[in-house]
């Protein structure tokens, strides 16, 4: 079972990518001190993102014709591997470049196609997605907001979206919304739209969250009029799409990564103290261990991408496993400092250790949660 | 080469010899020398023996699947152990016995000892071999023992690998009869892999299933000579999941996983055992964090790509 999955090695091409996309990323972080790195995937930097995209870093995947790069996962893997481990601010680009891109593409008509893709690899068309809505986050099938068809072939879309990620900076949502049928039919009658999201009736309003960031938002569409060509993909075939899309988003070094920039600052701590008694020694090796394990995962599963495949079971797998270890990191290194009380830790320490500790929850949650994820594993087991 | 013109008569042989009578038999006392036989006539022990001295010159990656075979069919005797063992003697020079060989690399229980003609201890470079003479542990039915006299820390790392590759092989074995258990067995009203929390723990199962297996292939990666690095993310990886896999098997099993007459403990008992040997997951997190620490600037990321 899953002897898909086996090990595999990035090509040299990809690998030769590091130095020069390294100093980009070093001269991006130079002054963001840990706990601003330690964001990451939550660190929005407009500039930084149209930099990548201006050097030729996004729309990786991407076909020439489109302004993209024409390269494929692996290279992806690279660029976000370096852009995580070094915890860059990646939010701006994050969503358009690794899901909405791929989308316009594949079920886009040309003109979309023509229209997004160019912009979304010079790092200029930030997209967010709206999925979840009140009384509905994994269960997408219940979503309630709703665009009816208009007589010039248009849409009227009304409802709302919540927990959507960075919507008061984006320029577009790809909103899963209701075309067709009531609640009772489920998946079917659900279609993906684009929305601009400066027209008139579309309120946005940032979520604060525990650590005082605002990455999420609430989104209320109040008769939105959106032209034909909003609709991407097919009517009514929104939820396979969605759930092709979301392969995308769990395969990734995105589920390893989150809390390394934590463990890079926990290590230095250690040697400044000088401290490498047997407990120091083994728990900096088992999270090394365990990481080195899920990067060879994580590339496994891109190799399923990189050979055409649609990875769902094997993705889910490892992205329950990646954030099970994300989320175990910050406990095990607040166990290990407040273990040492006579140990001096520096405020920019402290202040690292508590953001990840704070918004570790949201490792599992993000892209479906931990109970979802084992639903798809059991299934892909033969069990349901 | 097509890796199925090598597994599949591997798999036939352990099929055809290795019954669960079999298996059950020789930890019973019974005489092993026919089992052996069957695996020196294949010619496989030879597998990683160089081409220039008679063997197939199989690197230990290419390897890899033979002996997560053994372990998936918890072949009570060390054809592993063997193969690593001839290769080594082989390129040391030194003569080869014809029956099984244990590698010796602590002071605890020796895997297979207790039916090992040899125990390998020394180095690769310079192999040391003497003829078995193992106390039993004492504990129920089982095929490894203590061996003294001997100084095999240098092949702890080789070891631990081969270790990983049997526990990847088990835990795939186990992860197999358990969700067929599920599937069969039927509690209040219907089959319980029906439940949604037992759905859960066998999810957490296949996890630690193929994380072992990703473990043990990067040790396999490293070679006959590995990396300490390499044989550490993989005996970590291998033993931290076996008892994992190990405990929730059981735990879906209910009381017929542990009876004797089922097969599942063939196979949790070996998991177990290997997870002690050469090294448990500690033991190998202290030697892969002392490495990580010999230089702190380096971000984790970097370490894990060059290990």
């Amino acid at each position: 079972m899953f002897d898909t999955l086996s090990l595999s090695a990035l090509p040299p091409e990809d690998e030769a990518l590091r130095p020069a996309l390294r100093a980009l990323i070093a001269e991006a972080i130079a002054d963001l001190p840990v706990h601003r790195r330690a964001r990451s995937w939550q660190g929005f930097d407009a500039a930084f993102s149209r930099k990548l995209g201006q050097a030729g870093y996004l729309g990786l995947s991407l076909p020439k014709e489109y302004g993209g790069v024409g390269r494929g996962p692996f290279t992806r893997f690279v660029v976000v591997e370096e852009l995580l481990s070094a915890g860059a601010p990646v939010a701006g680009h994050w969503i358009a470049d690794r899901q909405s891109g791929p989308l316009i593409r594949h079920y886009g008509t040309e003109e979309q196609r023509q229209f997004y893709l160019p912009r979304i690899s010079r790092g200029e068309a930030l997209f967010c997605i709206g999925m979840s809505e009140p009384g509905s986050g994994s269960d997408l099938a219940s979503v309630r907001s709703r665009a009816d068809r208009q007589a010039d072939g248009g849409w009227l879309l009304n409802g709302q979206k919540i927990w959507t990620t960075n919507a008061m900076h984006s320029d577009y949502m790809i909103a899963l919304v209701r075309t067709s049928g009531t609640g009772a039919d489920r998946q079917s009658g659900l279609s993906q739209l684009i929305v601009d999201l400066k027209l008139p009736g579309i309120t946005i309003r940032p979520i604060i969250d525990l650590t005082g960031d605002a990455h999420f938002a609430e989104v209320f569409f109040d008769n939105v009029r959106l032209a034909p060509d909003a609709l991407i993909g097919e009517e009514g075939q929104g939820w396979k799409q969605v759930t092709a899309e979301l392969a995308f988003e769990r395969s990734g070094p995105e589920r390893i990564y989150s809390s390394v920039v934590l463990i890079d600052a926990w290590v230095r701590h250690l040697d400044a103290v000088g401290r490498k008694d047997s407990a120091t020694l083994r728990l900096v090796g088992s999270l090394t261990a365990q990481l080195a394990v899920l990067r060879e995962m994580s590339l496994a599963v891109t190799a399923r991408l990189v050979a055409g495949e649609s990875p769902v079971v094997e993705a889910s797998l490892m992205k329950d496993l990646g954030t099970g270890f994300e989320q175990a990191v910050p406990q095990l290194i607040g166990d290990d400092l407040a273990s040492h009380p006579d140990e001096a830790v520096d405020a920019e320490l402290y202040r690292t250790l508590l953001y990840v500790t704070h918004i570790a929850p949201s490792f599992s949650l993000r892209g479906g949660t931990r109970e979802i994820l084992r639903g798809i594993i059991a299934r892909g087991l033969g069990l349901r | 080469m097509d890796m199925h013109e090598l597994i599949d008569p591997f798999a036939r042989l352990i099929e055809d010899v290795c019954t669960p009578a079999a298996i059950r038999a020789i930890e019973a006392g019974g005489d092993a020398a026919p089992m052996w036989q069957a695996f020196t006539d294949s010619g496989f022990l030879d597998a990683l023996v160089a081409e220039e001295a008679g063997g197939a010159g199989l690197s230990l990656a290419d390897a890899a699947p033979l002996i997560a075979l053994l372990g998936y069919h918890a072949v009570p005797l060390p054809v592993g152990d063997s193969m690593i063992a001839r290769a080594l003697l082989a390129a040391a020079g030194m003569d080869v016995p014809d029956g099984p060989i244990a590698i010796a690399t602590g002071h605890g229980p020796v895997p297979f000892a207790g039916v090992a003609g040899h125990i390998l201890a020394g180095s690769s470079e310079a192999p040391v071999l003497t003829v078995a003479g193992g106390e039993p542990t004492g504990v129920h039915h089982d095929i490894d023992a203590y061996v003294s006299g001997v100084d095999g820390r240098a092949l702890r790392p080789i070891a631990a690998i081969l270790r990983a590759l049997l526990m990847s092989g088990a835990t795939e074995r186990v992860m197999e009869m358990t969700v067929a258990y599920a599937n069969e067995r039927t509690q209040f009203g219907k089959p319980i892999g029906k439940q949604q929390a037992v759905q859960q723990q066998l999810s957490v199962l296949a996890e630690q299933a193929v994380a072992a297996r990703i473990a043990a292939a990067i040790g396999a990666r490293s070679g006959l000579s590995p990396r300490p690095a390499d044989a550490a993310i993989a005996k970590h990886g291998a033993s931290l999941a076996a008892a994992q896999v190990a405990a929730i098997a059981h735990a879906v099993h209910g009381a017929i996983g542990i009876s004797e007459e089922y097969d599942l403990q063939l196979l949790t008992r070996r998991l177990h055992g290997w997870r002690l040997a050469d090294g448990s997951e500690s033991y190998w997190a202290g030697v892969l964090g002392d490495l990580r620490l010999a230089d702190s600037t380096q971000s984790t990321a970097d370490f894990i790509r060059a290990a």
